[in-house]
């Protein structure tokens, strides 16, 4: 019964964004704004039936109910609980819905922003979002409908794929999700400025938040996405240009370039055409990369709904939504006037070199994805395009990007003085070049690119750092030299200032952590229990390899410790292949231990004809960085956040404690 | 009980799939083998998404492994291994694309974004302001009153 309660949920939920979407158009040909409350209010009904119709689901999956197909299909009654409750949007259908939930839950946000949105806007940019709603939804009741019933009903469900029952996937795809539908909060924003033909600084403020904590979202998603890759696949990397990866890229660095065009344009009026532009484009690749692993087009570890039935459905929203929005912007963007000039030399034109690298980086993986698709299609020819490809053509658009950042923060907005910014990061290039020589030393005979990398990474953090410094010192008249001005000022700095700060010295550690990647070590030997295996600066000893039972898997374990070169304990790791019966499917639980930022990584290979074991292990120096790194530039955006300039609602008295002389030139 | 304990084991081992390079592929002249690391690393696991057959489990990239050995034990140079590969098994295996006229736009991609998109700039910052500013409307004044009141 609950059950078609939620089915009967979202069928109401199809109708209440229909009337979201709707109503905003009647309001305006009526001219009678009280209907543009309606829409609000379609917009909580609609997360409201959504919500309900999720719980109904998750309810199934929690009782093990194998009366519904989508349970059957991926439960178990001996799965872990948490594995049914991750299981609702381990499958197609069910990461329908929670995609669908996401959707409706930012409609309902921006329903109850009341104070940062205009009305116009915000019954606007509701309409869009209800109209994307209706498509989802559509979608997912007509070809995709989580609540379809078994009959009969199995005793038994099949499982769920061994390799997703894993706490990565609590967690990854509803923050990939949240970073994906937020963009969409972006993109109806873009189109209702396009249909309204207008376009200012407002908008742009109103925008940020948006995009700013989709952006943290899908910072954490990818990192999340990584390091489960990085430790269930089990061979040790950490980034495999994989098409569904660049999936989630594509509309990371698309993001990304939002956001500072965004700043832009709120502070200068410039760049309107192109922010909306990409605001269409981030939430496009947002769709692609949601569906070009359910399309059938391109397959891998990912694609656990790969049915071509549904590919027709999914083209025919693309081709609404892509199309759709770019005939759009095609048709009113000569309306929207073009904003202010910049020049050069200044924060925006930096932003705009930015957006520039961004941009070109993006198409790079766009094209590269989708080039051997394309070029078979029209020639017949097959090609890969793999790592090495991307390595080559990506790293050298990321190196002048990262190059910029600290600059883009220490020129004054309109005119900036190059000269000046040179001089203030000449503290920062000079450390970073003499950490990078120093490394160079320290590891000579090692691979040159990584204490390049290290020195890249110092130079971001030292260049981070001087953001504040030199924001806290002050321009031109206001410059000062006394450090007790300069920490009040510093301390006076607005959130914005520090989260901006934060997530680029994020990008240092990030880039410090893929540097050191160059010293990995990597061992592979057969051994007895007894034997021993040397990687990097660790002895591993293979204590013994013994059968362990879990809950709904068999286990071979093989338990190691790891010593110093020197012969000093520093701890244990085991690691395992699982069997999973109900699935027929095996396995491989990698062992990881940590070692202030680096792991050794062990994992378990094939037995030979002796008893021995095949044992493969990985010395990762600071390998941890890569996605500690990522969670301080999510952190970062996090700060931002709480700026009262972007907090949604916020009280009017904030404004009386800023302290006098904090105020920032131009802001 | 303990046997079959074992027996489980051996079982759960003797199922699980070949695990990328195994010790005993592993050539006895390391710079051989690194050779041989080198090459495996650019060829693409045939029936798998995206992996070299340095890193894959299926039993095809093991076969290519020892084929990769092999050549190089025969005196091969790395080129002369991965054009006999690629004789055998089409461009396809190649994870890193050839640089020739039908992937000519692939890897021009990049620098062609750059000087596009500097072309669009440069032109952009020569545009000088076009007419007089447009002032606001009593309304949009208002409006921006009421916002800043807000804050």
């Amino acid at each position: 019964m609950i059950v078609e309660t939620g089915h009967f949920a979202l069928a109401l939920a199809l109708a209440l964004s229909l009337v979201q979407m709707v109503m905003p158009i009647w309001a305006a040909r009526s001219g009678d704004p009280a209907l543009r409350q309606t829409t609000s209010q379609a917009a909580l009904g609609a997360f409201a039936c959504v919500l309900f119709a999720f719980a109904a689901l998750t309810w199934a999956h929690a009782t093990s109910d194998f009366s519904v197909q989508n349970v059957v299909e991926n439960s178990h009654t001996q799965k872990p609980l948490i594995y049914k409750l991750s299981g609702v949007w381990g499958n197609h259908e069910g990461s329908m819905l929670l995609w669908v939930l996401i959707l409706t839950l930012f409609g309902a946000c921006v329903a109850g922003a009341r104070n940062s949105v205009p009305p116009r806007l915000r019954a606007n940019t509701l309409g869009v979002q209800g109209l994307i709603t209706f498509v989802f939804v559509l979608f997912i009741i007509t070809t995709s409908n989580p609540f379809t019933r078994a009959v009969p009903a199995p005793l038994e469900g099949r499982d769920l794929n061994p390799l997703l029952q894993d706490p990565g996937l609590a967690i990854h795809p509803p923050l990939l999700y949240l970073g994906y539908v937020g963009f969409s909060i972006s993109f109806a924003f873009a189109a209702a400025a396009l249909i309204d033909g207008r376009i200012d600084a407002v908008w742009a403020r109103a925008v940020r938040p948006w995009t700013l904590s989709a952006w943290c979202f899908l910072t954490l998603g990818i990192a999340m996405g990584s390091y489960w890759a990085y430790y269930e696949l089990g061979w040790g990397g950490w980034w495999f240009w994989d098409p569904v990866e660049n999936a989630s890229l594509m509309p990371w660095i698309a993001g990304t370039a939002l956001l500072h065009s965004t700043v832009v344009m709120e502070k200068r009026d410039a760049l309107k055409v192109w922010t909306v532009l990409l605001a269409i484009l981030t939430f496009s690749l947002s769709l692609v990369g949601t569906f070009i692993v359910r399309s059938g087009v391109l397959t891998s570890v990912h694609s656990f709904a790969t049915d071509p039935t549904r590919g027709v459905f999914i083209l025919a929203i693309l081709v609404l939504f892509i199309g759709g929005s770019l005939a759009l912007f095609a048709w009113r963007a000569p309306l929207l006037r073009q904003g202010g000039l910049f020049a050069p030399i200044s924060r925006e034109g930096s932003l705009v070199l930015n957006n520039l690298f961004l941009v070109a980086a993006c198409a790079t993986v766009f094209v590269g994805t989708l080039y051997p698709l394309l070029l078979e299609m029209l020639t017949g020819e097959k090609i890969t395009v793999g790592p090495p490809f991307f390595n080559s053509t990506f790293v050298p658009l990321a190196i002048p990007l990262l190059l910029i950042v600290p600059f883009g923060q220490s020129l004054a907005w309109k005119r900036g003085d190059l000269l000046a910014a040179s001089q203030r990061l000449f503290f920062a290039l000079g450390v970073a070049l003499a950490v990078g020589f120093a490394t160079l030393a320290m590891t000579a005979g090692g691979p040159v690119m990584a204490p390049v990398g290290v020195g890249l990474g110092a130079y971001l953090l030292i260049g981070s750092a001087m953001e504040i410094v030199a924001r806290a010192r002050g321009y031109g008249a206001r410059r000062t030299r006394s450090p007790a001005v300069i920490a009040r000022r510093a301390f006076g700095l607005p959130r914005s200032a520090w989260g901006t700060s934060l997530a680029h010295a994020g990008v240092g550690v990030v880039v410090i952590g893929i540097a050191a990647q160059g010293w990995a070590s990597e061992g592979l030997a057969s051994v007895n229990p007894g034997q021993t295996l040397a990687v990097g600066p660790y002895v591993a000893t293979l204590d013994r390899v013994a059968p362990r039972k879990g809950p709904n898997y068999e286990e071979a374990g093989a338990f190691l410790t790891i010593r110093t070169r020197a012969g000093d304990e520093v701890g244990q790791v085991e690691t395992g292949r699982r069997f999973y019966p109900s699935r027929q499917m095996t396995v491989t639980e990698s062992g990881l231990l940590t070692i202030g930022a680096s792991q050794v990584y062990a994992s378990l290979g094939e037995v030979g004809k002796d008893g021995s074991i095949g044992l493969r292990l990985y010395y990762k120096p600071l390998v941890l960085l890569i996605w500690l790194g990522a969670v301080v530039m999510a952190l970062g955006g996090g700060l931002s956040l709480t700026d009262r300039r972007m907090r949604v609602g916020a009280p009017a008295k904030a404004k009386a404690r800023a302290l006098p002389g904090a105020a920032v030139p131009a802001e | 009980m303990a046997r079959v304990a074992i027996l489980g084991l051996t079982a759960i081992l003797a199922t699980a799939p070949a695990h990328a390079v195994q010790p005993g592929e592993v050539l006895k002249d390391p710079a051989l083998e690194h050779r041989a690391r080198e090459i495996s690393e650019g060829l693409r696991c045939l029936v798998c998404q995206n992996q070299s057959i340095d890193d894959s489990d299926a039993p095809l990239a093991k076969d290519l492994r020892l084929l990769v050995r092999d050549r190089l034990e025969q005196g091969d140079t790395n080129q002369a291994v991965r054009d006999y590969i690629v004789a055998r098994y089409g461009e396809f295996v190649l994870l890193r694309p050839v640089f020739a006229a039908h992937t000519l736009l692939l890897w021009l991609t990049p620098a062609l974004a750059v000087l596009l998109g500097g072309f669009g700039l440069w032109r952009l910052s020569r545009r000088r302001p076009a007419g007089p500013e447009r002032r606001l409307t009593q309304a949009e004044e208002a409006e921006v009153a009421a916002l800043l009141r807000r804050e």
